[in-house]
């Protein structure tokens, strides 16, 4: 336990009476005082602040950063506008995700944000792919807070109005509570809320700022799991891997037309023969929703199959639990081609009995983005 | 009041037992979300899982603390899982158990040792 790793709000989360656990590498809170339930539904109601420093910031600087980025990532990133986020991934040479990621176009440099688990490899990714005229550059001198709800915007702006006019993705440094934050309108709740890249020395204290108003309650990784799963959101590792393609993952909105089949500056990334050939073709397994029929939660690692007995397993529950605001289980996993569509049935074997889940669009709750 | 190291409490009334989990063990697993009841009738031995409960963590097996016959089990839950998060040694109960034994219950703990086990 010694050798964990802490984030500049450790002690504040201490001090709040988080229970704390080992989370790559690092002593993150699983949760608070009103625990995992009260928290997910007060994020849904109000807003939540949530310490996520143990992320990894990049900067990419050069003026062919974007484009040297383009070859690791399927993703249009030289198109990426001057304030402007968004979603993307590494993808391998079998066409597998190495790790999801945000990209922001930050002026003077890409901003990438990436999983704490993959950080490391992903920093030696891009330092030995990128090239010399490339430099990336860890950011190891700032926390990463989200504060997350729909009183987010509200309680942000009492510190600078500016917050107010960011849409959905979009970046911009601004002054909060006296520090120099890079602040983007984005999470990975389902909810609208803000990521803020903040100074590890003024950390604490924005923290507290935040935790000061009344709507705000620190919320640990317990209900951001639960939040990110009804969110329809992909966890690292669990939902996508680097045996998993973005196709099969149900991500090909992610990659812009621009680098698909056709586009301007189509394929060029690793994997990209398996990955073009997919979003042609089709995948033979596909990431989907599943609502478990009954009210018994179906989580990682259960088997899936067509039918109530007998039969070949046809895919597996990737992340699963009980939704707080959908007030019932809800999972997701992968299934056959076949099996994909919306309101199918599949059963999951749980227990020794298979029990029917119902493949459902994600999310699973409205998504409140500010567009 | 008796107590199991499993975190279970039995509580004898009439000639049956009837049987749940502590507070403590509801702190442990937080906020109960399922609870799957054995049917009634079922005759259980000891240490047979009995109860399937699951909280926003995790599943968990609770196990029959004595040999006998279940009578009643609390459906209650089914429906409201989280009572056991609200009144654990009340409302929260689980099942009751006819003894084919009494003299099991004389293995486990009166509620000064089980305090002293949970400290």
């Amino acid at each position: 336990m010694s050798d964990l790793l802490q984030t500049p709000l450790h002690d504040l989360h201490v001090s709040l009476g988080a229970k704390m656990v080992p989370f790559a590498g690092y002593s993150m809170p699983v949760q608070y005082g009103l625990g995992v339930m009260s928290e997910h539904l007060h994020t849904r109601a109000k807003a939540g602040l949530f310490d996520v420093s143990h992320m990894g910031q990049v900067k990419v600087t050069g003026d062919t950063a974007a484009l040297a980025l383009e070859a690791l990532i399927p993703v249009d990133i030289a198109g990426l506008a001057e304030g402007r986020q968004r979603y993307g991934f590494f993808t391998n040479d079998a066409g597998g995700i190495m790790d999801d990621l945000m990209l922001a176009n930050r002026g003077d440099h890409i901003f990438v944000v990436v999983n704490a688990a993959c950080k490391d490899a992903d920093i030696a990714h891009m330092l030995a792919k990128l090239g010399p005229s490339v430099q990336v550059t860890p950011v190891t001198d700032r926390a990463l807070l989200a504060l997350q709800g729909p009183s987010a915007e509200a309680v942000l702006a009492d510190l600078n109005p500016a917050v107010a006019e960011m849409n959905f993705m979009d970046v911009a440094t601004l002054q909060l509570n006296g520090a120099e934050c890079w602040v983007s309108r984005s999470g990975y709740t389902g909810e609208d809320g803000y990521e803020i890249s903040v100074p590890d020395q003024d950390a604490e204290a924005l923290a507290k700022t935040l935790l000061s108003h009344a709507e705000v309650e620190a919320i640990g990784l317990g209900a951001r799991d639960s939040l990110r799963l009804e969110g329809g959101l992909c966890l690292y590792g669990h939902d996508i891997d680097a045996a998993t393609t973005p196709v099969q993952a149900a991500l090909t909105w992610a990659i812009q037309k621009v680098r698909r089949a056709g586009g301007d500056r189509a394929a060029g990334f690793p994997g990209a023969d398996i990955i073009l050939r997919e979003i042609a073709s089709g995948a033979s397994r596909k990431r989907v929703g599943l609502r478990p029929e009954g009210r018994a939660p179906m989580r990682e690692g259960v088997p899936l199959y067509a039918q109530a007995q007998g039969g070949e397993q046809i895919g597996s529950i990737t992340s699963g639990g009980f939704g707080p605001t959908v007030e019932g289980p809800v999972a997701m996993g992968y299934v056959t081609a076949d099996l994909s569509k919306p309101d199918t049935t599949v059963f999951g074997e749980l227990r020794g009995k298979r029990l029917p889940l119902t493949v459902t669009k994600m999310p699973f709750t409205p998504a409140n983005f500010k567009r | 009041m008796k107590f199991t190291e499993e975190h279970e409490w039995l509580r004898v009334e009439d000639d049956l037992v009837v049987v749940g989990i502590t507070e403590y063990a509801t702190t442990q697993l937080g906020d109960i979300v399922f609870v799957e009841l054995p049917e009634v009738g079922t005759t259980v031995s000891k240490d047979d899982e009995t109860v399937v409960i699951e909280s926003v963590k995790a599943a968990s097996d609770i196990l029959a603390p004595i040999d006998g016959e279940i009578v009643e089990v609390n459906d209650a839950l089914t429906d409201n899982p989280s009572l056991t998060n609200e009144d654990a040694i009340g409302d929260g109960w689980f099942f009751k158990i006819k003894p084919s034994d009494a003299s099991q219950m004389d293995d486990y703990m009166d509620e000064a040792a089980y305090k002293s086990l949970i400290g």
